[in-house]
């Protein structure tokens, strides 16, 4: 029933009252304005917060930040047209690392739609590969249970974006409200539970297995695992890898803990998974980052696939146990099923690889290690902080030097490897986690892709400290071109490079340039003493290291490459 | 590579087919005929398709399908006994010797000639695959003018839902 004072606007905001929605993340624009005219009483009134970015992809990321760091559905909007289309690399970003995002955009006025009007794009079509389900609404009748759907689509099942287009007509027009039903998801039924047979097989598979181990990925965060995995893996002395995604959902200081697997994964990592008699697989999905050439990997090993998405299962490879559930509720039935087991050969050969192989690099012979300028903020945060990375170089060195013992301490875009994601996503880790030290761990090249938010930030008073590992290159790039490619550096150089911290000082944000080694330590230090804005420190890092361990693409295990060749 | 047909329930929303051919395109995936209808229930439609592919291919269509959430249901029909329809329609070029021979021909099919020209028959024929195949392949020899089939539909054999 239509009342005469509630808009669709109003309905929209009304459910994010009901699920709880305390921060909004974007721009408004010529069709949002009926949206953004009824969230001024709302802002005003202190019920709800709402963070102006300086570009859509920024609100998009500080959206997926904030989700990934607090575990709740982050929400963002953006106006029709660029504005939603600035958008997609950010929902895809999500779509790929399977995070809970809204996103809400603007659409002209349903009779205007598909006449190519000021600022229409065909919003909905574009998102459809990029959103686990996207909303177009026409019928103001239809909008309560949609916005309500978007948010249960968004958490439940495996998580991901979710996208409601919403006409300017719609928005501005009478609103109907209906209460809550989800009569419209019949289609809808993630598996929860998991199969108790198969279950027991694995709990069987697992007394019996030789050469054991677990592998776990982003999954085992999402479904808030982390303390089952410690469970199993305690009581059955299984040694642990994780993915990228995975980082925090087991200890890594924990000495059953092997670190990371993959093209820059730790040697005992590649080797336990190489050799492995028996994989326990949580929430992973065999990317080939991490599998490399599959005719190589783990040839000898039973596989155990635990997944929410049951298309995970035989998509890479051919568990011989899937269990499609949540990774909490497996868990929980498992591990009780689970006999206790003492560590054998195959653990002292785990843990001479671990001692044989640690990573290390060499001081160089000019500027900064970059891998240092990692150790120092580890040492200094005591490992505490929320670790955002860019992509390349700068995201391998912190995932190898920021060891992290908690979930939803560590975001980084694995599956898109969206450069510019981890300066917005660490604003939104913050807005999130206001007591919580957060750091955005860059390169020179990524950083310039969202700087823009710098003004975010400073306005927000959010202190979220920028460590730019500045080699002047494209340095991922320019590493594969020093191996594959005879030093042919094409398109890599970013020498002219702004002043980056009087970049920042000139947002109102602290800058600090750090040339020198011994310099490194008191910046971070200083850094940390500030509470009520952003600093950004430029580390001029060398120039040509490179990130080694290193598998190349397509090669295995046995490919491995330890250090740099001479 | 085997040829598979599988049916789907989606709810009988606009973009729906959008969303499946554009997962298919997506992923992948070679479809071979896609019909889609109405149902008995009109707030849903049913797609059938015919896809080629190994087992794992099959099972991630499948699987995949089913994660849409505008997805209600998938099956995978191939070893079910099933009742398999195609259309046909076809402009079949005759002349006065011809034309008795393609009428002839056309009733061994049991087809129906829907339309009649000067120089042409327009004839329809219903069956399976195999059978429009062969009918396609006689008339061939007499020289088609045009061509139209649809994608296969099927139920399932005896009380059992499709």
């Amino acid at each position: 029933m239509a009342t005469e004072e509630m808009t669709g606007a109003d309905v929209l905001l009304k459910v994010f009252e009901e699920e709880e929605v305390e921060v909004l993340f974007g721009i408004p624009g010529g069709v949002t304005i009926p949206i953004f005219d009824k969230l001024y009483h709302k802002t005003e009134a202190g019920e709800i917060r709402f963070i102006l970015t300086r570009h859509e992809q920024g609100g998009a990321h500080a959206a997926d930040g904030y989700a990934r760091a607090t575990g709740r559905v982050g929400v963002c909007t953006a106006t029709s047209g660029p504005g939603a289309l600035n958008l997609v690399t950010g929902l895809c970003t999500a779509y790929m690392d399977s995070v809970p995002v809204v996103a809400i955009t603007g659409q002209v006025k349903t009779a205007a739609i598909g006449t190519d009007a000021f600022q229409e794009a065909d919003t909905t079509g574009t998102t459809m590969p990029i959103t686990k389900h996207n909303y177009l609404v026409k019928d103001p009748a239809e909008l309560a249970h949609v916005v309500r759907e978007a948010f249960f689509v968004a958490r439940s099942g495996r998580p991901g974006p979710v996208l409601i287009d919403l006409p300017a007509d719609v928005s501005a027009g009478p609103g109907v409200w209906t209460e809550g039903d989800m009569s419209n998801l019949r289609g809808y039924r993630p598996p929860e539970k998991g199969d108790p047979e198969a279950i027991a097989q694995a709990a069987a598979m697992i007394g019996q297995g030789e050469r054991p181990v677990l592998y776990i990925g982003g999954g085992v965060i999402a479904a808030g695992a982390s303390d089952l995995v410690k469970e199993l893996a305690e009581k059955t002395n299984i040694y642990v890898v994780h993915t990228l995604l995975g980082k925090g959902g087991f200890p890594e200081s924990h000495p059953l803990s092997l670190g990371m697997p993959g093209m820059h994964g730790v040697v005992p990592a590649c080797y336990a998974l190489r050799d492995a008699g028996l994989m326990i697989t949580v929430g992973a999905r065999f990317d080939d980052r991490v599998t490399g050439d599959l005719s190589k990997f783990a040839q000898g090993a039973q596989i155990i696939h635990i997944d929410i998405d049951p298309a995970e299962h035989n998509k890479v490879v051919r568990p011989d146990v899937a269990i499609a559930g949540d990774a909490r509720e497996v868990l929980a039935q498992l591990v009780p099923q689970v006999q206790a087991r003492q560590p054998g050969k195959w653990e002292e050969q785990l843990q001479q690889w671990r001692e044989q192989y640690p990573l290390r690099y060499n001081q160089p012979e000019e500027g900064i290690a970059p891998q240092y300028v990692v150790e120092q903020i580890y040492e200094v945060t005591g490992g505490q902080a929320i670790v955002t990375t860019e992509v390349g170089q700068n995201q391998m060195w912190a995932a190898q030097y920021y060891k992290v013992d908690k979930p939803r301490h560590f975001l980084s875009s694995g599956g898109l490897g969206t450069m510019g994601y981890g300066f917005p996503a660490a604003i939104g880790a913050q807005v999130g986690c206001p007591d919580a030290v957060v750091w955005d761990i860059a390169g020179d090249g990524s950083i310039q892709m969202n700087i823009q938010e710098l003004a975010t930030a400073v306005i927000n008073k959010l202190p979220v400290k920028v460590a730019i590992l500045n080699n002047s290159y494209l340095g991922m790039v320019r590493q594969w071109q020093e191996l594959f490619y005879d030093r042919r550096y094409s398109g890599v150089d970013l020498s002219g490079n702004p002043d980056f911290a009087r970049v920042a000082e000139a947002y109102g944000a602290v800058g600090i340039k750090v040339e020198a080694p011994e310099d490194v330590r008191p910046a971070i230090e200083k850094a940390m003493e500030v509470d009520d804005r952003p600093v950004f420190i430029d580390f001029a890092v060398a120039k040509e290291e490179n990130v080694f361990p290193m598998i190349p693409a397509g090669k295995s295990a046995d490919d491995i490459v330890m250090s740099q060749p001479n | 590579m085997m040829r598979h047909t599988i049916s789907a329930l989606v709810e009988n929303k606009p973009g729906v087919l959008a969303r499946c051919s554009g997962l298919f395109a997506r992923r992948g995936f070679n479809i071979d005929s896609l019909a889609v209808s109405i149902t008995e229930n009109p707030e849903v439609s049913r797609m059938i398709l015919t896809v080629s592919g190994d087992d794992q291919t099959l099972d991630q269509i499948c699987k995949q399908l089913q994660k849409l959430v505008d997805v209600i249901a998938v099956f995978d029909h191939t070893e079910d006994a099933t009742v398999e329809r195609e259309l046909c329609l076809c402009r079949v070029k005759v002349d006065r010797e011809s034309r008795s021979e393609v009428i002839e021909i056309c009733n061994i099919f049991r087809g129906e000639i829907v339309d009649v020209g000067e120089n042409a028959l327009m004839v329809e024929v219903t069956g399976d695959e195999e059978k429009i195949d062969a009918f396609v392949k006689v008339l061939s020899d007499y020289g088609i003018e045009e061509l139209v089939r649809t994608g296969k539909i099927l139920l399932v054999r005896g009380s059992q839902a499709t």
